[in-house]
């Protein structure tokens, strides 16, 4: 398995602590692609922060490629970001400061990992040709989430993690986007966890899954 | 309407206390800033006013004694008989209670207006103050010490004198002083009668001093009033910046208040108007309150501006700080037109914000660019504007507009040029590893300047402040040193009563010592001016020591022969003689200028020939001053010998390593304060770093957050924060010295050519520079570390809303 979710529970500190995860569990092959459903509020996004080591969870544990995600610290958690995992946001992915060429080398450039001749087709792919040298903030938001998917595969990460990538898009430009997405990601051969509150994008993925009361059913 | 969206605007502060903090506080550090130097500037000038106007001693030329000891007043009384219309005035020191005083003994019928007279004048009967039971005049302190002291008369409290001291009746004063008969000046009134005899016929004992040349130390000290007015100007360009960039930045962090408001109905002008009204009372809050943080300032640093006014002027200042309406008006102007400013550049931005524009859609790169281009058009034609002041005007006005035009003008070209640094392409080592980070870091780096650029522009001048005025501050100091160690290079100086006494000195001295170096000189006309022309016998102490800045080959040996003259820098640049020219020192007696030398802190030109050549053309020189060139450890044992051969006043005898002390103790004190002054700049400009850094930090997350995600850790982005930090500052020092060293340039060769006739030779200081700069990197650092410190403490879920959140 590239990734295990095993048992993990996290809650937020407050006046009562408010539980999120419950010991939720899931499991994904390499390649395969995951749809994760769940009503607002159900904990999607935190638990997809904890796969992506950007936050840490209560108890359980989260295996990505054989590396225990408990046992790492904040520098390796960073280097796991860095080099094996790959993140798509809703929105504000983007280095503000630097072009779209730029931002789409700067992740697989960080990795250590950097395939001219990949990037310039996914640039090609993905219709940006024309954009290299704009600044994120000369985009529309369906073109920046387009970079933000070619950053994010430009790097051949193992596991692609992506949360409502396509919630800020209308229609027609959600679904340009995601077809895109799936082809690529079918050609690099990496893994994806995605989440998203649409069960149209949902049925597009070859497996499903759905969070409630802080568990996966 | 309006009070709600007051209401609206004052919510803004109370949600981001922080901010307003920021403001006030950087509007009244700006504040504080001006007026303290502007309070110790004016400390310094009313001193020296009142020093100079109070014991009368201001335009008046006065008679003394050659020797420099008292005169009988039988010499008084033949000079008022033969119609010279003279005062005596009798001065000294006397024991009262644990310390001394001076006391003034004046005629009051004839000494010209005092403003201690005055003043008593509607208290007392004129008649009051003379007689042997008369009164005396003091200020508070010294009054009270009078009056326990029940021996001594009565005394009127004034204001407009000096601290210990007393001024009375010359009858009073003589017998407070047990001088009877005694006399230490006379004062030559104005309007002196038509064809007196001169005075060499009825007084050949007493000289007649100029009242400009009087007092050469405090000719040259001048430099230092000079000096903290530069400074004042400087920081009043500091502190507009800082007060600009604050306010601009209130008005930028507010933009979408402004805006919502706008949606909501509020008229474009409405909100002007209170925006205005808002600037208005802050500035004035905080301009108040840094009035008296300057004043406190001032107050700290006052008793070194005291003991230093007290050393230039040889007047005690007084220690307190008196509110002066000047710079209370001053520091307010300044605070309120900065704001004001600030804020009609923001508001007009205001009305033309587009109201459904969304938050940070601006084409940062685009609108850089051209503001680059208005900031360098706009700093290249202040910086011409200052070059073509010095083309048409003259004085000092014209260096004091070169100087404006090119701080400022340098302080708007430092935003492009630094940009324009940062785009340079990085060379590329073959073989090195990929950095993404450091093409992102220089990237970021130009995308803050924008933001930053004011708190910059702060410290470029503040540092090129610091490096001007310290190099002109130290170039003196080193000048003068080395200037007095050359010319006052004799051991011990001696003054003989009259000529006759003068031989037999000399005699006396010949064998005991290295050297007897006669001083003689006349005054004369030449190039329609006075210059002191002085005669020197051929010895080599002269050749080795004397700085020439210019000369002919051979110089002093032709001098020796008699065939040319030396002269003053003064007198060169008066005359637009110089080493070739022909100069006329009298009829049938005209020499080639063979070398210019120079003679700081002297108004009067001088000249100097071969004694032979001196006493051919010259009548009546007097021979009785010399330079003993001797030992240093046997120069106390020769004072006593000569006192008890001679019987020679304290003053005929002057110890050249005293005389040096005495002078060097003042610039070891103007630099103590412009010392304080500079590091207090650099903390303000530092602060202002700060403050701005503060204030772009709520939008500095969602720069980072990305970063983070992308798998950089929180440490090393507050190490890369703080690093942009260093970088723009070093960058900013970078620049900050040449310009500097330009400022230093224009202080010295310019201003100081314009008032005082003499250029200062530049001396570079490298190790001031490093410690400058490491204190400005210091500053720097610190003023990112306090904001950038959160970044390890902020919970990620706080950095993952960035990308969850509309912002
Ligand atoms: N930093 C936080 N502090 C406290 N509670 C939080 C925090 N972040 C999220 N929560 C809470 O945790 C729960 C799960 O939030 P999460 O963002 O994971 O939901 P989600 O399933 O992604 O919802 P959505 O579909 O709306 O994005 C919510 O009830 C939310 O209020
Ligand atoms: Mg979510």
């Amino acid at each position: 398995m590239l990734l295990t979710i095993d048992n993990v529970t996290k809650s937020w500190p407050g006046e009562t602590a408010v539980p999120v995860l419950r010991g939720a569990s899931l499991a994904l092959a390499a390649g395969e692609t995951l749809a994760l459903t769940g009503e607002s509020g159900s904990g999607k996004s935190t638990l997809l922060h904890l796969v992506a080591a950007l936050d840490v969870f209560d108890s359980g544990e989260i295996t990505i490629d054989g590396t225990a995600l408990s046992g790492l610290d904040e520098a390796g958690r960073a280097a796991l970001r860095r080099e094996r995992v790959a993140l798509v946001f809703q929105q504000f992915n983007l280095i503000p400061t630097l072009t779209v060429g730029q931002n789409l080398a700067f992740h697989a450039r960080l990795a250590g990992r950097v395939d001219r001749d990949w990037i310039d087709r996914l640039t090609g792919r993905l219709g940006l040709g024309a954009l290299i040298r704009r600044y994120p903030e000369q985009l529309s938001g369906g073109q920046q989430q387009r970079v933000a998917i070619g950053r994010a595969l430009a790097m051949r990460p193992a596991l692609l993690l992506a949360d409502e990538p396509t919630g800020n898009l209308d229609e027609d430009s959600s679904d340009a986007v995601l077809d895109l997405m799936l082809e690529l990601v079918a050609e690099t051969g990496a893994a994806l966890l995605l989440v998203t509150h649409s069960p149209r994008i949902a049925a597009r993925l070859e497996r499903r899954a759905h969070l409630a009361g802080g568990k996966i059913g | 309407m309006t009070g709600a969206a007051a209401l609206a605007l004052a919510s803004h502060w109370r949600r981001h206390p922080l901010q307003l903090f920021t403001l006030l506080a950087g509007l009244a550090l700006a504040t504080a800033l001006w007026s303290a130097v502007q309070a110790v500037n004016a400390e310094a000038r009313a001193a020296y006013a009142r020093a100079a106007e109070q014991l009368g001693a201001a335009g008046y030329d006065r008679l003394e004694s050659r020797s420099g000891a008292f005169m009988d007043v039988a010499a008084y009384v033949a000079l008022r008989r033969a119609g010279w219309q003279v005062t005596p005035v009798l001065e000294g020191r006397m024991r009262l209670g644990p310390d001394r005083v001076t006391v003034v003994g004046i005629d009051p019928l004839t000494h010209p207006s005092l403003p201690a007279l005055d003043e008593a004048a509607g208290r007392v009967q004129p008649g009051e103050l003379l007689g042997p039971r008369g009164l005396l005049l003091a200020d508070a302190g010294t009054a009270a010490r009078i009056r326990a002291r029940p021996d001594l008369p009565p005394v009127v409290e004034v204001e407009q004198i000096p601290p210990d001291t007393i001024i009375t009746d010359i009858g009073l004063a003589e017998r407070l002083l047990g001088l009877p008969g005694r006399v230490s000046r006379l004062l030559i009134l104005p309007d002196q009668p038509q064809g007196i005899p001169p005075l060499t016929e009825i007084a050949p004992a007493l000289e007649r001093i100029d009242a400009a040349a009087r007092s050469d130390m405090a000719r040259l000290t001048d430099s230092f009033q000079l000096n903290l007015t530069a400074f004042g100007l400087l920081s009043f360009a500091v502190g507009l910046f800082i007060v600009h960039g604050t306010t601009g930045l209130a008005f930028e962090q507010r933009r979408p208040v402004f805006r919502t408001l706008r949606a909501l109905g509020l008229p474009a002008r409405r909100l002007t108007v209170l925006a205005l009204a808002e600037m208005v009372l802050f500035a004035t809050l905080a301009g108040g309150a840094g009035l008296v943080l300057g004043y406190l300032v001032a107050a700290a640093l006052l008793p070194g501006v005291a003991a230093t006014l007290g050393g230039i002027y040889g007047v005690p200042a007084p220690g307190s700080l008196t509110l002066r309406p000047e710079w209370i008006a001053g520091g307010m102007g300044m605070s309120l037109a900065g704001a004001l400013l600030a804020g009609a550049q923001a508001l007009w931005r205001l009305r033309r914000l587009p109201i459904l524009a969304a938050p940070g859609q601006h084409a940062w790169g685009l609108a850089a660019a051209r503001t680059d281009l208005a900031l360098g058009a706009g700093g290249l034609a202040l910086i011409a504007a200052g070059g073509l002041a010095m083309v048409l005007l003259d004085g000092l006005i014209a260096g004091f507009a070169l100087l404006a035009g090119l701080m400022l003008g340098a302080a708007l070209l430092l935003p492009p040029i630094l940009g324009l640094i940062l785009r340079l392409p990085l060379p590329r080592r073959a073989g090195a590893p990929d950095d993404p980070l450091a093409e992102w870091f220089r990237a970021d780096m130009r995308a803050q300047l924008p933001g930053l650029s004011l708190a910059l522009m702060a410290l470029l001048l503040a540092l090129a402040a610091n490096i001007g005025v310290g190099t002109m501050v130290a170039s003196f100091r080193l000048t003068f040193t080395s200037w007095l160690d050359q010319r006052l290079v004799s051991e011990l100086y001696v003054t003989a009563r009259d000529d006759a006494q003068g031989a037999q000195i000399a005699r006396w001295l010949r064998p005991r010592v290295d050297a007897v170096l006669p001083i003689r000189a006349v005054e004369l006309r030449a190039a329609g001016q006075p210059v002191f022309v002085h005669g020197i016998i051929d010895h080599p102490v002269y050749r080795d020591n004397w700085p020439l800045l210019d000369a002919a080959p051979g110089a002093w040996e032709r001098l020796a022969r008699g065939e040319g003259v030396l002269i003053s820098e003064q007198l060169a640049r008066r005359s637009g003689k110089w080493t070739g020219a022909r100069l006329a020192l009298g009829p049938g007696w005209e020499r080639i200028v063979l070398g210019v030398y120079a003679d700081y802190g002297n108004p009067t030109g001088q000249a100097m020939v071969s004694m032979e050549d001196l006493l051919e053309h010259a009548r009546n020189v007097p021979n009785r001053r010399f330079g003993i060139r001797v030992a240093p450890e046997r120069v106390p044992e020769l004072i006593g010998a000569l006192r008890a051969a001679f019987d020679l006043p304290a003053g005929a005898l002057i110890d050249q390593a005293a005389l040096k002390a005495r002078s060097l103790e003042i610039f070891e004190r103007t630099f103590v304060i412009t010392g304080a002054l500079n590091i207090l700049t650099l903390g303000v400009a530092g602060f202002a770093i700060l403050t701005s850094l503060l204030t772009l930090w709520s939008m500095r997350l969602p720069q980072l957050a990305p970063l983070w995600a992308l798998g950089i850790t929180r440490r090393r982005l507050m190490r890369l924060e703080i690093l942009r930090s260093v970088a723009l500052a070093g960058l900013t020092a970078m620049l900050a010295l040449p310009l500097g060293l330009v400022l230093a340039r224009v202080l010295l060769s310019v201003i100081n050519v314009e008032a005082f006739g003499w250029r200062l030779p530049m001396h570079l200081f490298p190790l001031d520079w490093l410690r400058l700069l490491l204190l400005a990197l210091a500053a720097a650092a610190v003023a990112a570390a306090i904001p950038a410190r959160r970044l390890t403490g902020v919970p990620p879920s706080d950095l993952l809303k960035v990308f969850a959140n509309e912002r």
